[in-house]
């Protein structure tokens, strides 16, 4: 039985410490709070000799992402870590990364955006990008941000799927909060990521590709085919992967967590770190002899769907949690993917949607409450008056 | 080769040309809206023309200029506007002025 390490860590340590065990080929980033930390870290491990990483100090995200989309098609393994504004700046190449197929991992720290300028947490950098065909994972903790890293390089680089991924953590509330983590030792995060050969690199001089092609009215579409269909296969990898993780290390993931759903009737659905504050209150609430059960996302793309109608099966009212709005005028981004998850199904439970934590406003256990009293009137019965509600906000 | 009518299934991923060099095969010259007409009594063979055009269209042998691949030139007057003012031995014609 391997000694299991056990030691206090923030999330962007854990981060850190991931990529120095994955140790990949190149790493291309540029600084950005709170962010900055993982990868500076992760930059004095090359310093100290302690990973065989090109580290490439680049003037701006968007060439960060150039330079790891570069090194990527070259054939190397390649991993970056960015936050709000660089993670928008990175916006153009996140698309040409996804659709050269490049399996490159990323470690990102949720942060609002601005106007107003705010480091603090919210889900708006990464719900921006959501459509531009990465793998988003979101982590509840450290434990989860470090595990979800290891795991995102076989998911990426599984040769069905060949899509980047990106890992995130909340802002401060997990990349700056200390906590036991339990770390895989180096040798088993290299036996279970194993060596990456990619399928046609760009430096195989014997075999010379062409990277970056025009694609017109004759290619373009059937080339975007394929990338919803290596989405469509990562629903089946995903699964697999955090499997085999929890079959090697003891901690299972898969595309959702359910935390006393069985019998619940009155369900909250949340991404990142406020599931731990949500899981309290349901404790709380089921003291109380209340029905109440959380519904934890991990996986936001590619979207758990159909694994979120089954989850949701039983529910009598639900509360969509988004740390982020969508200025979309009907709610936030969570809300609508969760909602029209439902939609056709056998349970179509009245869903209503609670923007919450914009630019790093706290969220606690009374603030929660109040949303299952809500859900407790809505399951008796009571029309829904307002669909969207902005929780904690100065009225 | 690629086939023109291949399925989303059949094509390499990430849009990859699976060769080098293809820009040869894919014909650029209709887009031309200008000609450069190169006069070989004026032209010294300074070769900067050459070194300039983004489609390697200035066509050199033994270290002269031979003439203009229409077959690639875009038209974009870079030739012309680099071959050395006292010199100018390429002219811009309009392509309607051609057949
Ligand atoms: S016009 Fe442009 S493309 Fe054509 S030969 Fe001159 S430099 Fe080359
Ligand atoms: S730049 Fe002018 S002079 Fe020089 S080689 Fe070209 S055409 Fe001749």
């Amino acid at each position: 039985m391997a000694i299991v390490e056990k030691a206090a860590y923030t999330g962007n340590e854990a981060m850190a410490e991931a990529m120095r065990q994955i140790n990949p080929d190149v790493v291309a980033a540029y600084p950005i709070t709170p962010a900055t930390e993982s990868v500076q870290l992760f930059s004095n491990f090359v310093a100290d000799g302690q990973v065989n990483t090109e580290f490439v100090t680049v003037e701006s995200e968007h060439s960060a992402m150039s330079a790891c989309s570069g090194a990527s098609a070259a054939g190397a393994r390649v991993m970056t870590g960015t936050s709000s504004q660089g993670l928008i700046l990175m916006a153009e190449m996140l698309y040409i990364a996804a659709g050269l197929r490049c399996p490159i991992i990323l470690a990102e720290v949720n942060r609002a955006l601005s106007a107003p300028i705010n480091i603090h947490c919210d889900h708006s950098d990464t719900m921006a990008v959501r459509d531009a065909g990465w793998i988003q994972i979101f982590s509840e903790n450290a434990q989860e941000a470090y595990d979800n890293l290891i795991q995102a390089v076989r998911i990426a680089e599984h040769p069905e799927v060949l899509l980047p991924a990106m890992v995130t953590t909340d802002g401060f509330i997990i990349s700056h909060g200390m906590e036991a983590v339990e770390l895989l030792t180096d040798e088993e995060v290299k036996s279970f990521i194993g060596q990456y050969r990619a399928t046609r690199p760009l430096l195989d001089v014997d075999h010379p590709i062409t990277v970056g092609g025009l694609d017109f009215t004759d290619f373009y579409f059937e080339h975007r085919r394929q990338i919803a269909q290596a989405v469509e296969n990562a629903r089946r990898v995903i699964p697999e992967i955090g499997q085999e993780f929890g079959r090697r290390f003891g901690r299972f993931y898969g595309f959702i967590d359910p935390y006393k759903l069985d019998d619940a009737e009155l369900v909250m659905v949340a991404l990142g770190s406020t599931a731990g504050t949500a899981r309290a209150t349901v404790d709380g609430l089921r003291t109380e002899g209340i029905k109440a059960g959380l519904l934890k996302i991990r996986v936001f793309r590619p979207f758990p769907a159909a694994e979120i109608a089954e989850a949701l099966g039983r529910a009598k009212a639900v509360a969509v949690m988004d740390r982020s709005d969508g200025l979309a005028g009907c709610g936030g981004p969570l809300f609508a993917e969760v909602r029209s998850a439902l939609y056709g199904g056998k349970n179509t439970p009245p869903v209503v949607d609670y923007i919450y934590g914009l630019g790093g406003r706290d969220i606690n256990v009374n603030d929660l409450r109040r949303v299952f009293i809500d859900l407790a009137r809505l399951a008796a019965g009571e029309p829904v008056g307002q669909l969207v509600t902005y929780l904690g906000v100065r009225e | 080769m690629i086939k023109p009518d291949a399925t989303w299934r059949e094509l390499p991923q990430g849009g990859i040309i699976p060769e080098g060099g293809t820009a040869a095969l894919y014909e650029t010259g209709d887009w031309r809206s200008k000609r450069p007409v190169h006069d070989k009594t004026k032209c010294t063979n300074c070769l900067l023309c050459w070194i300039y055009c983004p489609d390697s269209a200035i066509l050199v042998e033994d270290g002269k200029v031979v003439g203009i691949d229409y077959t690639h030139c875009k038209g974009c007057g870079i030739c012309a506007r680099e071959c050395p003012p006292k010199v100018r031995a390429i002219e811009m014609k309009d392509e309607s002025d051609f057949e």
